[in-house]
């Protein structure tokens, strides 16, 4: 077993060998752009693009031609806000989504508020679901756009996506959702989901970095989005610049051996995940972030309390995780996520999101347990907070001098 | 972010973790931060009430590795010093002891904050004055 143990593949996975190995001839032989209709070089290019179109396309219940090629689900996210807030201007200028949206999501939001966007963002409860009828009661005459995530990338909770995108359906509202962390791990279909426009991207499911993919919906009904960059026309005038035949080549296949091989990596992988989940629940005080039926498989969230985050991340150096501390992001804040579900500061704090991948081994497992659990016993052993809930005082009452 | 390796030794091995007794007059107990800010730290000294020497320090904290390492330096550091001498321990000495970053230095703040909440609540419990906050921190 090699150190550290990475359980961090809700951030990056490591790209599958199958996967590197259909890229390479990409970069060397056969390096053509795409776009060059006048020999073969471009040929080859241009017909491994449509293989990958395709490949992706199926494993999302795709036509190939509603495949829109970006950089990544931030690019997606971007190009799907900002493009219907543009191209359906004439209806209206109201969007739903989130508080518990990705970066990319909020971020594009807010830029659209200085547009003149008006964006609903709905609350979900504590497990972190959103239910229909928030979002049905926030939908007005002039919604064009309901934005709402499949998978949560820090909690993993599953959102009812096919039963809103049939009220986004109801309603004639555009539907959109970043399945960035949900696509290659569990079944996405956009017909049977309800979606009209879709995130995702090649690093999330054993793919290279740098490449994604924004569905847009060609047949009821038919969507357009504006084009973010101008250029060349590309991707159905959608999206401008040389396509990245290497990183669409590794997607492509990234995508084929995600669609034949997850029933069983899902298997395997759940064990796992509720092998260390339920272990580590055993330890006092741990609680389990997030709704626990309506998950990722391969995502487990819990907060270590009287345990501070960053002290936990330095006492679990042998394994890769990421933390819902501030200390260990650039902001100051908590996860505004766990905030969200109602978590105070200090629980926020000392959260550990674990996420396994289909290389993921009993082994590693088997590891981590120990080491946390060692982890948060040393830890409380010197913590004066730990102490003191052990003597059965309200740590609530305690006059606290905050700096 | 890397950690010096002093840190990383006190963090590891940890000096003086533990528990004085609170009730006791020669025990003098600091506890400072907030759980909210993601750091608490409880220091103790017991003081030789004859001689005015601090015999013994424990300490518990809550936060990052920095935190623990300025407070389990500071146990190590104030056995042996009388109670005045005590007082003289500056956080910049924690800072240049530990190398602690500068996005660190509230952890040795907190250390000293908690050295002197100990010694007054010694100081009380001995029928003195409390040092007054005179001091501003680097």
């Amino acid at each position: 077993m090699k150190l550290p143990v990475y359980l961090d593949n809700n951030a990056t996975t490591k790209v599958d060998p199958r996967v590197l190995e259909a890229m390479i001839p990409f970069f060397t032989e056969d390096f053509g752009n795409a776009a060059s209709r006048n020999h073969p070089f471009g040929w080859k290019a241009e017909e491994a693009v449509d293989y990958a179109r395709e490949q992706i396309a199926t494993l999302i219940g795709a036509n190939e031609k509603e495949i829109i090629f970006t950089s990544g689900a931030t690019e997606s996210n971007n190009l799907a806000l900002k493009g219907v807030f543009e191209m359906y201007a004439e209806k209206g200028k109201h969007i739903i989504t989130a508080v518990t949206e990705h970066k990319a999501i909020l971020d594009t939001c807010k830029h659209l508020e200085k547009q003149g966007a008006e964006i609903t963002y709905l609350h979900p409860a504590e497990n972190g679901l959103l239910t229909v009828a928030q979002v049905e009661e926030a939908i007005r005459p002039d919604t064009i756009l309901v934005s709402i995530m499949f998978g949560n990338n820090e909690i993993g909770v599953l959102q009812p996506i096919r039963e809103i995108g049939a009220v986004c359906k109801k309603h004639g509202v555009l539907f959109h959702s970043d399945a960035t962390q949900a696509v290659g791990k569990i079944p996405v279909d956009v017909i049977a989901d309800n979606i009209d426009l879709m995130s995702f991207t090649a690093h999330k499911m054993y793919g290279p970095k740098g490449i994604g993919a924004l569905y847009v919906r060609r047949k009821n009904p038919r969507v357009k989005v504006t084009a973010q960059m101008d250029g060349g026309g590309h991707e159905r005038g959608m999206r401008s610049g040389t396509l990245n035949v290497p990183g669409i080549v590794g997607f492509g296949k990234a995508a084929e051996v995600a669609r034949l091989d997850m029933q069983s990596d899902t298997e395997r992988i759940i064990k796992m995940r509720d092998r260390l989940e339920n272990e580590l629940l055993t330890l006092e005080e741990s609680y389990l972030n997030g709704s626990k039926e309506h998950r990722l498989p391969h995502t487990t969230n819990i907060s270590f309390k009287y345990v501070e985050g960053e002290g936990l991340m330095m006492a679990i150096k042998d394994i890769a995780v990421s933390s819902g501390s501030a200390c260990t992001s650039a902001s100051l804040e908590p996860s505004y996520v766990l905030k969200s579900l109602g978590l105070d500061d200090e629980l926020a704090h000392s959260s550990l999101r674990f996420g396994l991948s289909r290389f993921t081994t009993d082994e590693e497992i088997d590891f981590t347990i120990k080491c946390v659990t060692d982890a948060v016993n040393r830890l409380r052993d010197m913590s004066p907070l730990w102490e003191m809930f052990k003597e059965g005082i309200d740590l609530k009452s305690v006059q606290w001098t905050e700096h | 972010m890397a950690y010096s390796e002093k840190v990383i030794d006190h963090y590891s091995n940890p000096r003086n973790v533990g528990t004085l007794d609170k009730g006791s007059p020669n025990v003098g107990t600091g506890l400072v931060g907030a759980p909210e800010c993601g750091d608490v730290m409880r220091l103790q000294i017991q003081v030789n009430p004859e001689t005015g020497v601090i015999e013994d320090a424990r300490f518990k904290t809550f936060g990052c590795g920095s935190a623990i390492a300025s407070s389990s330096l500071a146990t190590e550091w104030l056995k042996g010093k009388s109670v005045d001498q005590a007082l003289t321990i500056d956080n910049m000495d924690i800072v240049e002891e530990l190398a602690l970053p500068p996005v660190k230095i509230h952890c040795s703040v907190l250390a000293e904050d908690a050295i002197r909440a100990a010694i007054n609540d010694y100081r009380v419990k001995q029928g003195l004055e409390p040092i007054a906050e005179e001091k501003s921190h680097h």
